[in-house]
């Protein structure tokens, strides 16, 4: 466990490096100069340079890469070109949205898909199993934006019981602040829960194939026991796989969501910063991300050894 | 029982509600952009002003709902017989927002960091003709210039060009300290900025209490704010097409106006073939620019024949110099020696009237057989390629800053016009300061610039905001970038 442990460790570090020079060389080719854009069509070239000069973009790429690499290493995300302020602060309150809505939504989705895909897997060819493979199929078919407005106009416009965006911030109360956040989660769940809901399908039956459930099924248990305790936990893998993808593509894909909701999260943060060419902000979000996903690979890679004792000595 | 309880309740807030007979004193506005920062002296960006300007900072002089120029922070002023000196008596009892008084001091920092060497001044050119600021008194502050300008007070009137303090300037970015009506509360980023009545302004208060800036980009997100509610204005509404539906809902009130936006289908008049007039007169009269309006803006925009604003006084109307005629145009083509028509770039930024226009333009111009190669660019390219590189034949752009005809008198400019006339034109104006005779020459310049068809003269840009009808007060036009919130108050 502990070569396992160290191993993933290793990964995780190279990735990181091996990021942070990818992220920096393709922010950096992009042409567009942050202080042209800031001071618009009548600035004398002269004052451009100044700010260039105020925002140390006079300096070498190379010097830029390594004064920004160090300071991640220090938890120092730099200065915004455009905003003047601590990208490490714009980051936080972005999370503040972001976190939250990622996991509101993989929570919604995981308690849909769950009792779902058991369901259509236990009754398969049934009823319920035809039913909820229809609505999976609308659910991927949807697109979540074009739902996200639907609701919109229903909860928001119509029935007036939501307002039609924006974040109050948690300073207004954690309910006030989730109930903003329950229709976005809501039309981002949609089409996750419709994947997982047929992973945890497909990958339920493949184990319940297996010769080990009919083993579980010749000592006695019956199919729903036999399916609660062996079949499940056999099925966990992919549906963790999936799980993980999921939650990182939340975190930084929401933005057309957070677009239609106009949510001040992270996506909406990285695609302002790329139009006015906030260099530092994109890549300083970009690591980030790159963070998080590789740091919710690692967690998945542990939770494989938890399901499945054979991972933890084996590599 | 319950409902027994309910009952007068419900009769109490009935009568506290319109008992108390108080209008609303909170305002919520959309806006498109957010703001990078709030110092209007270290940006271009229009979101600054359009939150800070007449609201949190004020200058010397500042613009008026009709575009005139008003005394603001300078109560009065003299110029001196060769218009080479300025002297302003500043209102007194002014007070920064931290409590501290506004004095000669200030004014003399403020002008003279915008006009300083490393100045990061987004219009530095307002200032190149201060030749020093000098304080008199407290009261009093004198402006010596290296030549006489007619153009001082309405330069004075910018949003660049605000009174802000040495103490506080470098905080400004993210908690501006003015001397306006209102003050800076509160911005969650992203999301919006707050700003509360100034208990202390030295002139009349202002009726609103708070006003809260929302930031909505969607068309679609900011159609869903306004009907649920959520936002109780747009001055600029972002999306045209659903404006006839808003008009016919009594909640809302549709406001047209006009900004100082010339929308212009930009040439490159150092590129062959668009070098040559001709040339250039073809593409003139192949644009049917009705068609674009509808097209592109649904209707909206008054068609400009020179790079003026239709609502300025000295205002010519020069459309017919380039009427729709593509024959005409086919001729003139001929004559240049391009029968058989020519190929050119065609750049275009990302708003949509630059993307939408731009497709109508693209195929008004294959009319006449002029070939155009679209690329879509964001921004910061097309700063870059168009505007800093020059590598463009044809772009369109709304010029959105207030009586900018003077950047044809800079060769360097991305259009590339070389006029020695033009250029001596100009300086004759910004050295007059007779009303009458700056009329004539603001005359003559739109003629100048129209006769040489330097770019492709399309419309003016519409304001079209949406309010709640209850709502009074705001800016129908915008003679500047701001939402001017001093007289906007509800109705009962």
């Amino acid at each position: 466990m502990i070569h396992y442990l160290f191993k993933r460790c290793l990964i995780l570090l190279a990735t990181l490096i091996v990021a942070s020079l990818v992220v920096f060389v393709t922010i950096e080719v992009v042409p567009g100069d942050p202080a042209s854009f800031m001071l618009g069509l009548n600035a004398q070239p002269d004052t451009v340079n100044a700010l260039r000069a105020e925002l140390g973009l006079d300096q070498s790429r190379l010097q830029r890469y390594l004064s920004w690499a160090g300071g991640l290493l220090k938890g120092d995300f730099g200065i915004s070109y455009t905003y003047r302020t601590p990208v490490v602060d714009m980051v936080r309150d972005r999370l503040g949205v972001s976190l939250p809505l990622a996991m509101y939504a993989l929570l919604l989705s995981v308690l849909i898909a769950f009792p779902a895909g058991v369901l259509a897997a236990s009754r398969r060819g049934g009823v319920g199993d035809t039913a909820i493979m229809g609505v999976t199929q609308l659910g991927l078919a949807i697109p979540n934006f074009w739902f996200a407005m639907l609701l919109v106009l229903l909860f928001a416009i119509k029935l007036t019981w939501f307002s039609a965006g924006g974040f109050p911030g948690w300073d207004s109360g954690f309910f006030v602040a989730m109930k903003s956040l329950t229709l976005p989660a809501i039309a981002l769940a949609l089409p996750q829960a419709s994947i997982l809901t047929r992973v945890m399908r497909s990958s339920l039956l493949d184990v319940l194939n297996e010769d080990f459930m009919r083993t579980a099924r010749a000592k006695g248990l019956s199919k729903r026991a036999a399916l609660w305790k062996h079949a499940l936990r056999n099925a966990m893998i992919p549906v963790l796989t999936i799980l993980g993808l999921q939650f990182s593509f939340l975190l930084a894909g929401a933005i057309i969501i957070e677009n239609v909701f106009f949510l001040p999260g992270l996506g909406r943060l990285i695609f302002q910063s790329i139009a006015s060419r906030d260099l530092i902000v994109v890549e300083s979000v970009v690591m980030l991300l790159v963070f998080a996903v590789v740091l919710v690979t690692f967690m998945v890679d542990l939770a494989y050894a938890w399901v499945d004792p054979r991972l933890r000595g084996a590599r | 029982m319950k409902s027994i309880n309910i009952i007068p309740a419900a009769i109490a807030v009935l009568l506290l509600t319109s008992g108390a007979h108080a209008a609303k004193t909170d305002l919520v506005l959309g806006m498109q952009l957010e703001p990078p920062n709030l110092d209007p002296t270290g940006g271009a960006a229009a979101a600054i002003d359009e939150i800070v300007y007449a609201n949190i900072f004020e200058g010397l002089t500042q613009f008026g709902a009709d575009g005139s120029v008003n005394p603001a922070l300078a109560e009065s002023w003299e110029i001196s017989e060769d218009g080479k000196r300025y002297t302003f008596t500043l209102q007194s009892g002014v007070k920064f927002h931290d409590g501290s008084a506004m004095d000669s001091e200030d004014v003399k920092f403020s002008l003279d960091r915008a006009g300083a060497e490393d100045s990061t001044n987004a219009q530095k050119q307002l200032f190149a003709n201060i030749e020093s600021v000098e304080v008199v008194d407290a009261q009093t502050v004198a402006l010596n210039l290296k030549a006489a300008d007619g153009n001082m007070l309405f330069n004075l009137a910018w949003g660049d060009a605000v009174i802000v303090a040495p103490e506080t300037i470098g905080t400004a970015v993210t908690s501006p300290v003015g001397t306006g009506p209102f003050k800076f509360s509160n911005w969650v980023q992203g999301d919006q900025i707050v700003i509360e009545k100034n208990p202390d302004y030295w002139g009349e208060p202002v009726k609103l209490e708070k006003a809260t800036f929302k930031f909505i980009s969607e068309p679609t997100a900011a159609f869903a704010a306004i009907m649920a509610g959520d936002v109780d204005a747009f001055p600029v509404y972002p999306a045209p097409e659903n404006l006839a539906q808003l008009e016919a809902d009594p909640r809302f009130s549709v406001v047209l106006g006009s900004t100082e936006g010339e929308t212009i289908l930009s040439t490159n008049n150092k590129q062959a073939p668009l070098d040559d007039v001709r040339v250039r007169q073809a593409i003139a009269h192949a644009i049917d620019r009705s068609a674009i309006i509808d097209g592109a803006m649904f209707g909206y925009g008054t068609p400009i024949g020179s790079h003026f604003a239709p609502h300025n006084p000295a205002y010519v109307d020069l459309t017919a110099k380039s009427e729709y005629d593509p024959q005409k145009s086919k001729a003139l083509l001929k004559e240049a020696g391009l029968e058989d028509g020519f190929t050119t770039t065609l750049k275009l930024p990302p708003p949509a009237y630059a993307r939408r226009g731009g497709e109508i333009i693209a195929s008004q111009l294959r009319e006449v057989g002029i070939n155009v190669e679209i690329s879509n660019l964001e921004w910061a390219q097309w700063l870059e390629q168009v505007f800093k590189g020059k590598d463009y034949g044809l772009t369109i752009v709304s010029h959105t800053e207030p009586m900018d005809i003077g950047i044809y008198a800079n060769p360097e400019y991305y259009f590339q016009y070389d006029n020695a006339d033009f250029r001596a034109l100009i300086e004759n104006f910004n050295a007059e300061s007779d009303p009458d005779k700056r009329m004539t020459l603001l005359k003559d310049a739109q003629t100048i610039i129209a006769d040489d068809y330097v770019n492709g003269y399309l419309f003016q840009l519409a304001k079209t905001g949406v309010a709640s009808s209850k709502l009074k007060g705001l800016w129908p036009n915008s003679p500047t970038q701001a939402n001017d919130l001093t007289g906007v108050y509800w109705e009962d």
